[in-house]
C-alpha cells in the first residue's frame, strides 16, 4: 500500500493506532477501485487520514463526515464511498446522523477509530470512555456510562455490523473489503490504543478474540455485542456479528434528468 | 373592469388559498395581471386565513388597504376584514352559516349565498363551498360560464365533475354586478417566488436539492418532489442538509438547499466549509419575522445581516435579494452559476412574502447554464492550483480530488505553514475581488425616476414600492445583489440625491446599516415589524411625510 503513502509530514504518535487502520484501508482500497473510492473523514487524530493517503478525499466538518458522504454517494452513485470518523467525532458530536445513515441503509462503509477518548483535544471522555476515566476534564472521573455502538447499530437496523482491532491489520483489512464489497451501510467499530491518552493494546491483546461463528442472526448478534459492553465483560469478540443485504438507499431515489421549464411555465398559466 | 382588490377568507382547512388560485387564474384567463398574498396561521384547522388578489391591467405586485370583494366562508371572515371594503364595495358571503343582520347604512352591497343548499343540491361534499363562492363572484364580476368552466376543469382535477356541478348552480342562481373585456393580454404564468427560485435553479443545471421543511421555504421542497427530474431529499436535519449538499457537489453534481432563518443558523458551518473548501453551495433563504421561533408563517426581513456575515472565518459570499418572481427565477440562477464559476457560497435570500405569493410571470428573464472552469482530469492535478479560480474535477474522473476545511496547500493537504496559510488566504481573496468586478457589471441595482429624494428598499416590498411613489417626484432604487455590495452602481444610482430613506421590513433597519458601510447616509428609516408587509396606502402615507 506504499504507493497510496503521501509524502506529507506524519504527526500521528509512534505506536499509534491509526498506523494499523491506515495500512488495512490501504490494502483495501488497492484491492477495489481506487480511482472511484473517496475517502471522506471528520476532524480528530483520526481525520488526518486524509491527508495521508493519496486518494480522492473531503476532510470534513468534526461530526459531518457521514452526511457528506452520503452526499457524495447521491451526487455519484458509481462512488465507492468509505468515511474515517472518530468516537468523539461520530458518538459524540454526529451521532444523528449515524443513526440516520444506517437507518436508510446509506451505501458508506463506516470505519470508527475508537480510541474512547478525544486525542486531538488532549484527552476529554467521548461516549466511549468508560465509566470512572480520568482525564483533562473529568480529573475525578467520568461520571457517565459508555456506550456499546454495536448494541445501537443493530438496533437501528445497520445492515453490516462488525469489530475489529487497530492491532490486527490483517483481520481489519478482511472486514473493511466485506463492507466496502457490502451494497448498503457497512458499519465497522475499530478498537483503537491510543498511546497518548488511553493506551489499551495490551488489554486489548489479552481479552480481544475473533468470532469463530460471524453473520450471526440478529437476535443472537444482539446477544454476542453484550459479551462486552465498553464497560464490563472479560472477552471481546471481534469480527462480523451481522450482515443482510439490502438495496443501497442511493439506489432507491429518483435520477436526476433534463427538466423542461417552458412545459412548467405553461402549465401553470 | 379596472383594479380590483378581492379577500376570500376563511377557517384554516376551508380551502380559502385555493379558492384564490382559482379565482386568480380567472382573471388571468381573461388577460389580467393577477398577485396574491397570502395570509395564515400556523395552524393545520381551525385559524383564520386569507388571500388578497390583486387584480389589474398592468403589473400589480402589491395589495391595498381597502378592496372592493370581500368573500367571506365563515363569520369571523366578516368581522375582520369588513372595514376593508370600500364604498361601493360587495360582501359575499355563504347565507347557510352566517345571519344577515347587517345595519340598513352599510354602503357596501351585501349577498348571500346559500352554498350549504348548493353544495347537497349538487350531491358534494362541504370543502365544495369555495368553489360555489368563487363561481358566484365570477358571474358577479361579468365572466361568461364557458371560460369559467374551462378554468375550473383544468384547476379542480379530483371530483371535478362535482365540482363542476357546485359550480355551474353558484353561477346561475347569481346576478352580474360588473362588467369585464378581456384585455387582450395573454395569460401568464403565476408562480410563487419558491417555485420562480425552483425553476431558476433548474435552468442553471439544477440536480439535486436537499431541504429539511420549514416555512416559508418548505414550497420549494414540496415543487421539486412534484416534479420529475430534479432528485429531492429530506434528510434529518438541517446541519445533515448541508453537508449532504457539500458532498453532492464535490462529487459533481449541482445541488441547491433551501431553509428559513433558524435552519440556516444550523447551516453555517456549512457555509463556512464552503468557502475553505471552496465546494459550490447554494443556499434558499426565506425569511420570517424572527428571532427564534418568530411568527412562522409572517414576513421579516431581519436575516439580512445574518446572511452577509453568516459562517466563521474571512469569506465572501455571493448574496442576492431578488424583489418579484421575474428576478428570482433569473437570480437564483445565477446564483447557482456563481456558486460554480466561483466555487463558493450563494444565498438566494428570499422572505415570506416573495416565498410564498403568487405572482404573475413574464418569462423574459431567464438565466442558462454557465460552465464552470474545468480541470483536466489527469494524475498531474492539482485542487488549489492557480491565483485565484482554480479549475474544478470531480472524483472518478482519474485525477485525485481532495477538498478540506482545513487551511490547505494546492493539493489540499492541511497546512500551518505562516506563507503557505497567507498564499492561499490571499488566492481566494483575489478570487472575491473578481467576483466584485463581475457584480458591478451585472443588474445589480435598480434604479426607477430621477427625484431628489431617493427611497431604497430590498427584497418583497419592490411591488409595493413602485406602486406607492405614483406621481410623487422620488427615486426608486433597489439593490438586489447585497454581497459582494455593487458600491459603484449603488452611488451611481444615489447620486444627485439630497435625501435617503429606506423601507423595510425589520426593526432594526438592517439594509441602512449595510449602506452605512459604504458611507451611503440614511436620513429616514420607514420600519414596519408587525409580520405584515406593507399597503400600498401605508408606504405612500409614509414615504409622503417625508416629502
Ligand atoms: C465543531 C467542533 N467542535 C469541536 C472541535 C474541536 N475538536 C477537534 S478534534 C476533537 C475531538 C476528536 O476526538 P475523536 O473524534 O475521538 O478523534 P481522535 O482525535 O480521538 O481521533 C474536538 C472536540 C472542532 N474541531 N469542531
Amino acid at each position: 500500500m506504499n504507493n497510496l503513502i503521501l509524502p506529507t509530514k506524519n504527526t500521528w504518535c509512534p505506536g499509534c493506532g491509526n498506523f494499523g487502520i491506515q495500512r488495512a484501508l490501504g490494502e483495501a482500497i488497492n484491492k477495489t477501485d481506487k480511482n472511484r473510492t473517496v475517502l471522506v473523514t471528520g476532524i480528530g487524530c483520526h481525520g488526518k487520514m486524509a491527508d495521508y493517503l493519496n486518494i480522492n478525499s473531503v476532510y470534513a466538518l468534526h461530526g459531518r463526515a457521514i452526511p457528506v458522504a452520503e452526499g457524495v454517494k447521491m451526487g455519484n452513485g458509481d462512488l465507492q464511498v468509505v468515511c474515517c470518523v472518530g468516537d468523539g467525532d461520530t458518538y459524540n458530536e454526529g451521532i444523528s446522523h449515524l443513526l440516520h445513515a444506517a437507518k436508510r441503509n446509506s451505501d458508506i462503509t463506516v470505519l470508527v477509530h475508537d480510541n474512547r477518548v478525544f486525542a486531538l483535544t488532549v484527552n476529554q471522555p467521548t461516549l466511549t470512555s468508560p465509566k470512572g476515566f480520568v482525564s483533562t476534564t473529568t480529573p475525578k472521573g467520568k461520571k457517565e456510562e459508555a456506550l456499546n455502538p454495536l448494541e445501537v447499530m443493530l438496533s437501528v437496523g445497520a445492515t453490516f455490523v462488525a469489530r475489529s482491532f487497530a492491532g490486527k491489520p490483517e483481520h481489519l483489512e478482511r472486514i473493511i473489503l466485506e463492507g466496502m464489497r457490502h451494497p448498503g451501510f457497512s458499519f465497522i467499530e475499530i478498537l483503537q490504543p491510543c498511546v497518548a491518552w488511553y493506551s489499551t493494546m495490551e488489554i486489548y491483546n489479552e481479552r480481544a478474540y475473533e468470532m469463530e461463528k460471524e453473520f450471526l442472526p440478529l437476535a443472537e448478534a444482539k446477544e454476542k455485542a453484550q459479551e462486552w459492553d465498553y464497560n464490563n465483560g472479560e472477552r471481546i469478540p471481534l469480527g462480523i456479528f451481522y450482515k443482510k443485504e439490502k438495496e443501497g438507499f442511493d439506489k432507491q431515489l429518483e435520477k436526476s434528468f433534463f427538466v423542461d421549464t417552458e412545459k412548467i411555465l405553461e402549465k401553470s398559466k | 373592469m379596472s383594479e380590483t382588490q378581492i379577500i376570500i377568507a376563511g377557517a384554516a382547512g376551508e380551502g380559502s388559498k385555493k379558492a384564490g388560485l382559482l379565482i386568480a387564474k380567472l382573471f388571468n384567463a381573461y388577460g389580467f395581471r393577477v398577485f396574491i398574498h397570502e395570509d395564515y396561521e400556523s395552524v393545520i384547522k381551525g385559524g383564520h386565513n386569507f388571500s388578497q388578489i390583486s387584480v389589474s391591467k398592468k403589473e400589480s405586485d402589491a395589495i391595498k388597504e381597502k378592496i372592493d370583494f370581500l368573500l367571506a366562508l365563515n363569520k369571523e371572515a366578516i368581522s375582520k376584514h369588513k372595514e376593508k371594503l370600500k364604498k361601493g364595495g360587495v360582501l359575499m358571503y355563504d347565507s347557510d352559516v352566517i345571519k344577515n343582520n347587517f345595519s340598513e347604512e352599510e354602503k357596501v352591497e351585501i349577498a348571500g349565498i346559500p352554498l350549504g343548499k348548493i353544495v347537497e343540491k349538487a350531491e358534494g361534499i362541504p370543502i365544495m363551498k369555495n368553489t360555489g363562492l368563487v363561481a358566484a363572484f365570477s358571474r358577479a364580476v361579468g365572466m361568461e360560464w364557458k371560460k369559467v368552466r374551462e378554468v375550473l376543469e383544468k384547476e379542480l382535477p379530483i371530483a371535478t365533475e362535482k365540482n363542476l356541478k357546485v359550480a355551474e348552480i353558484a353561477f346561475r342562481s347569481f346576478r352580474r354586478i360588473k362588467e369585464i373585456k378581456e384585455t387582450g393580454e395573454e395569460p401568464a404564468p403565476l408562480l410563487s417566488g419558491n417555485q420562480a427560485a425552483a425553476l431558476g435553479a433548474i435552468n442553471a443545471g439544477l440536480e439535486n436539492y436537499f431541504a429539511y421543511p420549514m416555512t416559508p421555504s418548505t414550497g420549494i421542497l414540496q415543487f421539486l418532489s412534484q416534479i420529475e427530474g430534479v432528485r429531492t431529499f429530506q434528510p434529518e436535519n438541517e446541519i445533515a442538509t448541508v453537508n449532504m449538499a457539500l458532498g453532492s457537489a464535490y462529487a459533481g453534481k449541482r445541488t441547491m438547499v433551501g431553509t428559513s432563518g433558524g435552519g440556516f443558523a444550523l447551516m453555517t458551518e456549512g457555509v463556512s466549509f464552503s468557502a475553505q473548501s471552496e465546494i459550490p453551495l447554494v443556499i434558499s433563504l426565506s425569511q420570517r419575522a424572527g428571532p427564534a421561533t418568530g411568527v412562522p408563517t409572517y414576513q421579516g426581513q431581519g436575516d439580512l445581516l445574518f446572511a452577509l456575515n453568516a459562517g466563521h472565518g474571512d469569506m465572501t459570499r455571493f448574496v442576492v435579494a431578488p424583489g418579484d418572481v421575474n428576478e428570482t427565477y433569473y437570480f437564483s440562477g445565477k446564483a447557482l452559476n456563481m456558486a460554480w464559476k466561483y466555487q463558493l457560497p450563494a444565498i438566494v435570500l428570499l422572505d415570506k412574502e416573495l416565498s410564498e405569493n403568487t405572482y404573475s410571470f413574464d418569462k423574459s428573464f431567464r438565466k442558462e447554464k454557465e460552465e464552470a472552469i474545468q480541470g483536466e482530469m489527469n494524475g498531474g492535478y492539482n485542487r488549489y492550483d492557480r491565483e485565484d479560480i482554480s479549475p474544478l474535477a470531480f472524483p472518478g474522473g482519474g485525477a485525485v480530488v481532495k477538498a478540506t476545511g482545513y487551511e490547505h496547500d494546492k493539493k489540499g493537504v492541511a497546512t500551518e505553514d505562516a506563507e503557505a496559510v497567507k498564499k492561499m488566504q490571499e488566492k481566494r481573496m483575489r478570487k472575491y475581488e473578481k467576483l466584485k468586478e463581475e457584480v458591478e457589471d451585472m443588474e445589480s441595482v435598480n434604479v426607477q425616476g430621477e427625484g431628489p429624494m431617493a427611497v431604497v428598499f430590498w427584497g418583497s416590498t419592490k411591488g409595493v414600492a413602485l406602486r406607492a411613489v405614483k406621481d410623487l417626484d422620488v427615486r426608486l432604487v433597489q439593490p438586489i445583489i447585497l454581497q459582494p455590495f455593487p458600491e459603484k452602481k449603488m452611488k451611481k444610482a444615489l447620486s444627485g440625491v439630497k435625501k435617503i430613506i429606506v423601507a423595510e421590513t425589520n426593526a432594526t433597519g438592517q439594509l441602512s446599516r449595510v449602506l452605512k458601510e459604504y458611507g451611503i447616509k440614511v436620513s429616514e428609516r420607514i420600519l414596519k415589524y408587525d409580520g405584515r408587509p406593507f399597503s400600498v396606502e401605508e408606504l405612500r402615507k409614509r414615504i409622503k411625510a417625508n416629502i
